[in-house]
């Protein structure tokens, strides 16, 4: 197990150190941060100062070589729009998306699998069909369609919901969160559902398919001849047999819902993470970049890591040893 | 791309008949919550501030909320005339030494009063930033000497007579020494050196979310009308109107021209609206005699440059349909443009008129350079960095097209078209420009490029001539404002007269708020929150 996890950890470096490979040559190649920041009053000289002052002038081989050096202390450098550290940045920034992320996927958690469940056990019934119609809908629609049909309902036409923002928030263990209070759940209602809707549909048509599939299954039958009830073998037979793949799902979706939220939270102007790399690519601001895809990637390696740690927990049979990756 | 899509599916549809519903919910929310006070004002703002450090990065945001807390030696009026600050005059002792006098009795936000001292540190603290991609050095490079007469007195000397200083002052905030000698950006992030003497006190400052500032009792103009005041950054055209149209914001700024229509019909909201100092034209290659992307219309390269010839810069002018443009590219929220400079902005020459639309004189001066069959050109565009940059572009392209000259359109994110601009990849590009006078705009724009004068740093299609280069040194040099006004209008006539740049329009800049609160709109396109009354 633990040469299972180190072995894991030395894999992820090498992606990291690729990773920041092609960002830095991927940003180089797009454009000079200095033409875009740029004071428009400034002459030629004071363009040649400022770019000399980023170390913008370097051959491209020097710049990294001065951000691995930097790195490995460390220091994954300053944002150049705002003069704070990368990481700093987004960490202050992180809270926000990691909420609205979570929340989006309890949401999806709590209603995708009951949902699924039952229109697994009972697929010809019109509620089943009710369902699955829905969550054609919940694939299909453009999150950012959705997201704008919301704010018109629930904010312009009904003035329910405040339209967009993150309203007041309550210090948790120094974090700030917006759960804990009424304005700043009424702020995350509307952008948590509005990321949550194609999850939801997801784990539905997932458990469903699951569902049917071990319904069918021998261990069903048996337990039925047993004379159990039918709660318990949904519950716990059914439920644990088919809980792998949606796992596996959950985990790598939900990776997806902070690294990718972006379309969400620049529709509720919502201050988080997806947005600060959305400003930060318009300005070729590439300590943040850079730094933003190397911290995604991490994340995404230690997601993929807790979900083969519950593989194990759910299924016996899953045995973690170094040879598996 | 995406904010087309957006236009098309704008969901600000009229409000339907659900008022007592509403009513009853308002009623509920403010038993529940208490009301915000009447004093308080909510702005959206379009763009993201990155650092309240106010002589770190010169972009409009963070400068919008730096004339909140700071003031400056100078400053612009509404129509982007120069008006007094915290100097209440100011002359040229001699053409190399300008004399300003501050107001006696200005306060800082910690009591202590800003004198001398504190003008003089700020003038020089944008020299000691490093690491900036874009400071405020350049304003204050001129200055080669400060003297402090007296608590109230400064002189500064310039290397050679420069005439644009009080201009290029009103965009350094006055900083108080105390607070903010060694002080570092995230100081100022967090407030404890956003010590200014502003119309507002530093609250808080939230990372891509909001600021807010309260009123500062003890300015030494008349105090603003609001207790209150929050910006928060709202980049997406439609979460701005939607945040407006549900009540979570008073103001927006950058209102998308796709929602003006509906806005000004609203009984519920006010718009108001100005010519921004933002001019919107394009640059043509005049310098290599093989431009790239320039060819017959075979798509082989062409013998000449054909933007060499004036004939060939007039017909394109001529081309262009200003007026369609403006009305229905636009939707009406920009005017023709004969200057580099918008109608308010110093040395605006306004007997030069656009170019009327006159397709068959442009066929005959293309006929008259040796191109009676037209040639091909590739139009380069950002496509979200302008007002429709995209659609213009595109636009202008098929009225080209008419006068026989056949064109691809190329656009892209600025971030990439800057670069490539830059590296002049291209011949014929857009660019838009706002500048507080002509002659500092002619300078970067039209100046011949010589990177030892520091002139043409913009000027994309190396348009070259010596006269220009003559009239915009002169202006610059010239310490009398009329007598500089005046050179500056000749300097613009001479570009205009040559076609130096190809001028569209100026972008119109709106503001949308509730009815029963007033702005009157900035060319200099500020969100100034001290200048918002409470209408009746």
């Amino acid at each position: 197990m633990l040469v299972f996890i180190i072995r894991r950890l030395l894999q992820s470096m090498l992606a990291l150190l690729i990773m920041s490979v092609l960002i830095f040559a991927g940003v180089f190649a797009i454009g000079n941060p200095i033409d875009i920041l740029i004071n428009p009053q400034a002459d030629q000289a004071e363009i040649a100062r400022a770019t000399a002052a980023l170390g913008l002038d370097q051959p491209l081989w020097v710049q990294y070589w001065d951000f691995l050096r930097n790195a490995f202390s460390g220091d994954l450098g300053r944002s150049f729009a705002y003069n704070v550290p990368a990481v700093q940045l987004i960490f202050e920034r992180m809270p926000a998306t990691v909420e609205l992320a979570l929340t989006a996927m309890l949401m999806a958690i709590v209603f995708g699998i009951p949902l699924g469940l039952s229109a697994g056990m009972k697929p010809d019934s019109w509620f089943s069909k009710t369902i699955m119609a829905g969550s054609i809908l919940g694939f299909s629609l453009p999150t950012f369609w959705v997201g704008l049909m919301l704010i018109m309902v629930f904010s312009v036409y009904l003035g329910w919901l405040p339209s967009t923002g993150r309203g007041h928030t309550t210090l948790l263990f120094g974090v700030p969160v917006s759960f804990l209070n009424w304005d700043g759940l009424m702020h995350l209602l509307m952008p948590a559902l509005n990321l949550a809707l194609f999850k939801l549909s997801l784990l539905i048509r997932l458990t469903r398919a699951g569902t049917r599939e071990a319904m069918l299954q021998d261990y069903v039958k048996f337990a039925r001849a047993r004379g159990l009830p039918m709660r318990r073998i949904v519950l716990v037979h059914v439920l644990k047999n088919i809980m792998i793949p949606i796992v596996t799902v959950i985990g790598l979706e939900f990776g997806s819902l902070i690294a990718f939220s972006i379309i969400t939270e620049t529709i509720f102007a919502w201050p988080g993470m997806g947005k600060l790399l959305i400003d930060s690519i318009n300005v070729l601001d590439r300590p943040v970049i850079v730094a933003y895809v190397l911290i995604i990637v991490f994340m995404f390696v230690i997601i993929n890591l807790a979900v083969d740690l519950l593989y194990s927990l759910l299924d016996p049979r899953v045995r973690l040893t170094g040879a598996q990756t | 791309m995406t904010r087309r899509i957006y236009g098309i599916l704008n969901p600000l549809v009229p409000r339907g008949n659900c008022m007592p519903f509403r009513v009853f919910f308002a009623a509920a929310i403010a038993l529940l919550f208490g009301t915000a006070s009447a004093a308080d004002l909510t702005i959206a703002l379009s763009a993201d501030i990155t650092s309240l450090d106010p002589h770190y990065v010169a972009a409009q945001p963070n400068i919008n909320i730096g004339w909140h807390v700071f003031d400056a030696l100078t400053r612009v009026d509404e129509r982007a005339r120069l008006i007094p600050g915290i100097a209440e005059s100011w002359r040229a002792v001699n053409p190399t030494t300008w004399e300003f006098k501050l107001h006696k009795g200005v306060k800082f936000h910690d009591g202590s009063e800003l004198t001398t001292e504190d003008v003089a540190f700020s003038l020089e603290r944008p020299l000691t930033i490093t690491g900036s991609p874009g400071g405020f050095a350049v304003y204050v490079r001129p200055i080669v000497a400060r003297e402090i007469v007296d608590r109230y007195t400064i002189r500064l000397k310039t290397a050679a007579p420069y005439g644009a200083l009080p201009q290029d002052l009103n965009s350094i905030l006055i900083v108080s020494k105390k607070a903010a000698s060694n002080a570092t950006p995230a100081d100022f992030d967090s407030g404890r050196a956003m010590i200014g003497s502003g119309p507002y006190k530093f609250v808080r400052f939230l990372h891509g979310d909001r600021v807010e500032l309260v009123r500062f009792d003890g300015h030494w103009e008349a105090p603003a009308a609001w207790d209150k005041v929050t910006f928060r950054v709202m980049p997406t055209d439609t979460a701005r109107t939607a945040a407006l149209l549900a009540g979570d914001v008073d103001v927006i700024e950058n209102v998308p021209t796709a929602d003006l229509a509906r806005l000004r019909g609203s009984p519920n909201f006010r718009l108001a609206q100005a010519v921004s100092w933002r001019t919107i034209f394009f640059h043509l290659d005049q310098h290599r005699t093989r431009p790239p992307l320039i060819t017959d219309k075979t798509g082989r390269p062409l013998a000449a440059n054909p933007f060499m010839d004036v004939r060939v810069r007039r017909a394109i002018s001529k081309a262009i349909n200003r007026p369609a443009l403006v009305e229905r590219v636009m939707e009406g929220a920009a005017v023709p443009a004969a200057n580099v400079v918008a109608p308010q902005i110093f040395g605006h020459n306004a007997e030069l008129k656009p170019d009327a639309y006159d397709p068959d004189g442009a066929k005959k001066l293309l006929a008259e350079a040796g191109y009676p069959d037209g040639f091909g050109l590739t139009i380069a565009a950002p496509n979200n960095r302008y007002v429709n940059d995209d659609q213009v572009a595109q636009t202008v392209a098929q009225m080209l097209a008419r006068v026989g000259i056949r064109c691809r359109v190329d656009t892209m994110p600025f971030s990439v078209y800057m670069t490539k601009a830059r590296d002049q990849q291209f011949s014929f590009a857009m660019l838009g420009w706002g500048s507080y006078s002509a002659d500092l705009a002619l300078r970067s724009l039209a100046g011949t490029f010589s990177p030892d004068k520091g002139y043409g740093a913009w000027n994309w299609g190396r348009y070259s001539n010596p006269d220009l280069d003559r009239l915009i040194g002169q202006a610059l040099g010239t310490v009398d404002e009329k007598k500089r006004a005046a050179i500056a209008r000749e300097a613009g006539a001479l570009a205009a007269r040559d076609l130096a740049i190809i001028p569209l329009y100026h972008q119109i800049a709106t503001w949308a708020m509730k009815k029963n609160i007033s702005y009157i709109a900035r060319t200099d396109e500020f969100t100034l929150a001290h200048q918002f009354r409470p209408a009746q």
